[in-house]
């Protein structure tokens, strides 16, 4: 995507919209400033995770115990939409999900990554990149395709049909709408919480800013929780028999 | 770029972010009302009113969202300046 900026917005605010550390790899254009902090955020997980379950006791303690709140709170996410049965085999797919997206959005609120300076654009929330949110909605989409294939094979096509054949282009629809919003609703919301950020920034450039970053890292937790909890149901509303 | 159409972008991304600002609006007043009235009838129930009350404020933040989407497109990544 080509951003033509407005020049003087950009001069008047220090906010980098659109500006991207490109790599070129094989011909293909990255943008690298995203890729930072994502393979970032997934060595912390993989560390916290490793080290959680490394040593595991009985009784637990320390990091154990965080591990095990973790663990079962992304499984009550994947609980509470697909039902008692059956939800098991997702709960890694819904927790991975919450784990990652909330890692992200509190990666780009929480760690000062302006004191590292790249050559072009800056170092942020992954999220506020739509690339990485379109990405995350179609895994879900293909996921809960092949939850409803899988379980009921070309039997999964007949929901189209249903309550009423009348409504099928509608039906049709909603398998495009939902990655849409899915992906716009955390976009969104993460690159409107940064630029509200830089923009009381610029006006004011001290304390006044701070609840609303309070505010910020709270909505990214929601919004992580949100994106989890819509997957774990359009993947609940595809196993689900008719 | 020519000036009308920055000047046309900046009103449409105002008037974008404004109006979609309207409905999401009412609708979480009309919700935190109610989520009120449900704490003050049975207040043992205030953790699960509000862990809904907060999953779906935010489902209808989502659309005010979208006009904002709309807005920073206009502004930053705006189709019709070549």
């Amino acid at each position: 995507m080509i951003f033509n900026t407005l020049d003087s917005f950009l001069l008047l605010s220090g906010v980098e919209v659109g500006k991207h550390y490109y790599w070129e790899l094989a011909g293909i254009t990255f943008h690298g400033q995203v890729f930072i902090v994502s393979l970032f955020v997934i060595f912390l997980l993989l560390v916290l995770s490793l080290l959680g379950t490394s040593n595991i006791k009985t009784v637990p303690e320390g990091l154990q115990n965080l591990m095990e709140y973790v663990t079962e709170f992304t499984a009550g996410i994947a609980k509470d939409q697909m039902g008692e049965s059956g939800y098991k085999p997702w709960v890694s797919f819904v927790g991975t999900l919450f784990l990652f997206i909330l890692g992200c959005n509190w990666a780009g609120a929480l760690i000062p990554w302006k004191l590292i300076e790249l050559p072009e654009g800056e170092l942020a929330a992954p999220t506020n990149d739509i690339n990485t949110t379109v990405a995350l909605a179609l895994i879900t989409s293909f996921a809960y395709f092949y939850a409803g294939i899988n379980k009921k094979g070309l039997g999964y096509f007949k929901r189209y049909l249903e309550p009423t054949p009348v409504l099928l282009p509608i039906n049709i629809l909603e398998d495009f709408t939902k990655p849409l919003s899915l992906s716009f609703r955390l976009f969104g919301n993460i690159l409107a919480d940064e630029l509200t950020v830089s923009v009381l920034v610029m006006l004011v450039p001290l304390f006044i800013p701070l609840p609303i970053m309070v505010l910020g890292v709270f909505a990214s937790s929601i919004q992580a929780l949100i994106f989890s909890t819509l997957a774990a149901a359009y993947i609940g509303e595809a196993l689900e028999g008719h | 770029m020519d000036s009308i159409i920055s000047a046309a972008s900046v009103i449409a991304a105002g008037l974008s972010v404004g109006l979609a600002a309207i409905g999401p609006g009412i609708g979480q007043g009309n919700a935190a009302g109610q989520a009120v009235e449900g704490i003050a009838r049975q207040p043992e129930a205030e953790n699960k009113i509000r862990g809904t009350l907060l999953l779906s404020l935010a489902f209808m933040e989502a659309l005010t969202i979208y006009g904002l989407v709309v807005a920073l497109s206009l502004l930053f990544a705006n189709p019709f300046t070549s």
